[in-house]
């Protein structure tokens, strides 16, 4: 077990952290509609195998209800949600405006985002905005909450309380800056790190040495994402347009192989191979589960990994934020 | 310099089809560099409207000429004649030169027959790409001397996105990353370490979200 250290917030994924537990998180995305039933009941699969449920911000551009919105209703379902924020669509002022939102509702982790480009959705003629990028939005919800002041530094009265993300992606050209970009996010206020879904172990491991000879796994909780493979065609897919993703061609060809109708426990079978091994590497210190649109199989991933049942927290007192060292 | 690019002659014609008398004013700066709106464009978009004209059995009148710089007042003299015998005017300028000739010409209509697409310059002979977005506060000191503002298609200030594969933006593989070329451009000057620098929030009052900018010269003032 990872040394303890102490949580700064109220928030149940950094206590986790804290304690030295292996965190497990996920995702659910919002709906293309007003029926936020559909959340509750994605929510009601998630409860209890995960720790947290990031919510997912318009995520490919796709115009969908709002992540304050569909957080605050987990939330309000009993789930720890984690607002996922993009600087594509809002400006300084409504981004901390959402935060304020967000934490009035005690919501208490966010994850900082740039967002997929707008070309990628269903408003393709749209403005993007930009006014922060990801690591700006970082050191102002840092800000916010350590310094209990606005970017234009009035006081807030009861500054939120939010335990911070961010997300990297070790398979992004060019690798070189791959950790020195990390350095950089952490030095910006990033408290945890959700990487993007790993399927080149090998190159993943690459970087977490990396990112261990500069001692940065120390300095934040790196939480490794994997996707399950539904289909040899998702494999395919996810290879070929998605950008920033690395699928090895013998993933491809294994789910290939793989009969039509036994390719989804075929996927299910890789990502446990994958969490096992990341499991191994010195500086992991949980999982992010995105099962997209498969919501329903994350108990099981959960389960047959050894992640289940979730700690048992104990009793601690959060540190202030103020109080804390910087 | 600022770049354009001529609409379509179908769009140019639903402009100005009502007039009677239609002068094609040329702007031999920026814009004839590109080939797209000096007097040399403004004569062939003519001829254009002509044909254009007759087919359509449509009675007009076209002109042709050119001024040095439709953004200057002082370059206008030579054609002060032409627009006065002309009822409406089709600038080839960029939208700055269209502007100011119709802040000049206050009783003409005028029309912009191009679209201004942006700052930028040269690559290739024919090939012209963006490199500025007058953000009215320079960031290329600290950037190796590649502008992410102009560049990257979210103008992010501490890149790359996690879109950049292969040195291409992940909206299109013909657009190299800005990023990838701003971590190039370090490793050869060796200020690889500069690139942990965190850039501070944008102050983009400068910008056009500052609202229109002017700039004041004392010393040249009249």
């Amino acid at each position: 077990m990872r040394p303890k250290r102490t949580p700064r917030t109220a928030s149940r994924l950094e206590h986790v952290l804290a304690q030295g537990h292996l965190a497990v998180t996920s995702e659910c995305g919002p709906p293309r509609g007003t029926d936020g039933a559909v959340l509750e009941t994605k929510g009601a699969m998630l409860k209890g195998y995960v720790d947290v449920v990031n919510v997912t911000d318009n995520q490919t551009s796709m115009t969908r209800l709002c992540s304050l919105a569909a957080s605050i209703r987990l939330k309000q379902a009993g789930l720890d949600p984690v607002l996922q924020m993009v600087t594509r669509d809002k400006n300084r002022i409504a981004l901390q405006s959402d935060i304020l939102g967000a934490a009035s509702f005690d919501i208490n982790n966010i994850l900082c985002l740039t967002g997929d480009h707008q070309s990628f959705g269903d408003c393709k003629t749209g403005q993007n905005v930009h006014d922060l990028d990801s690591m700006q939005l970082l050191q102002v919800v840092r800000q916010m909450r350590d310094d209990g002041t606005f970017i234009g530094g009035d006081a807030i009265s009861r500054p939120p309380e939010m335990f911070i993300g961010a997300a990297a992606n070790p398979f992004a050209d060019p690798f070189e800056i791959r950790v020195p970009r990390l350095a950089k996010k952490i030095a910006a206020g990033a408290e945890f790190i959700q990487t993007q879904c790993i399927y080149n172990v090998d190159k993943f491991e690459a970087w977490m040495q990396g990112v261990r000879d500069r001692g940065l796994h120390e300095q934040t909780y790196i939480l490794a994402g994997v996707t399950p493979f539904k289909t040899a065609g998702m494999a395919k897919y996810m290879r070929s347009r998605v950008p920033g993703i690395d699928v090895p061609e013998e993933l491809v060809k294994r789910m290939s192989d793989t009969p039509k109708e036994k390719q989804a426990d075929e996927g299910i079978a890789i990502c446990l191979e994958t969490i096992e091994r990341l499991k191994e590497v010195e500086g992991v210190c949980g999982f992010h589960v995105m099962a997209i649109e498969w919501e329903e199989k994350v108990p099981e991933i959960v389960k047959r990994a050894g992640l289940y049942p979730r700690p048992e927290l104990e009793e601690a007192t959060p540190m202030p934020a103020s109080a804390a060292a910087p | 310099m600022i770049v354009g690019q001529q609409k379509p002659l179908e769009e140019i014609w639903e402009m100005v089809k009502d007039q009677k008398r239609l002068l094609v004013l040329g702007c031999n700066t920026c814009v004839a560099v590109c080939h797209e709106g000096g007097s040399k464009e403004a004569g062939i978009i003519a001829s254009l409207l002509r044909m254009k004209a007759t087919k359509e059995g449509v009675t007009m009148e076209i002109t042709e000429g050119g001024v040095e710089r439709q953004c200057e007042e002082e370059f206008f003299a030579p054609m002060l004649g032409a627009i006065a015998d002309t009822d409406a005017v089709l600038s080839t300028a960029c939208g700055i030169g269209v502007q100011f000739i119709a802040a000049f010409w206050k009783n003409k209509p005028v029309f912009p027959a191009l679209n201004t697409t942006f700052l930028g310059g040269v690559e290739t002979e024919g090939i012209f790409s963006e490199r500025c977005q007058a953000c009215g506060s320079c960031v290329l000191g600290r950037t190796g001397g590649i502008c992410p503002i102009s560049r990257c298609a979210k103008r992010v200030l501490n890149g790359p996105c996690g879109g950049s594969v292969d040195g291409r933006c992940e909206i299109n593989k013909d657009t190299p990353c800005a990023w990838q070329l701003i971590v190039d451009r370090l490793r050869e000057l060796n200020q690889m370490d500069r690139y942990e620098e965190l850039s501070p929030i944008q102050d983009w009052s400068t910008d056009r979200a500052g609202g229109p900018r002017t700039l004041e010269q004392e010393d040249l003032k009249k």
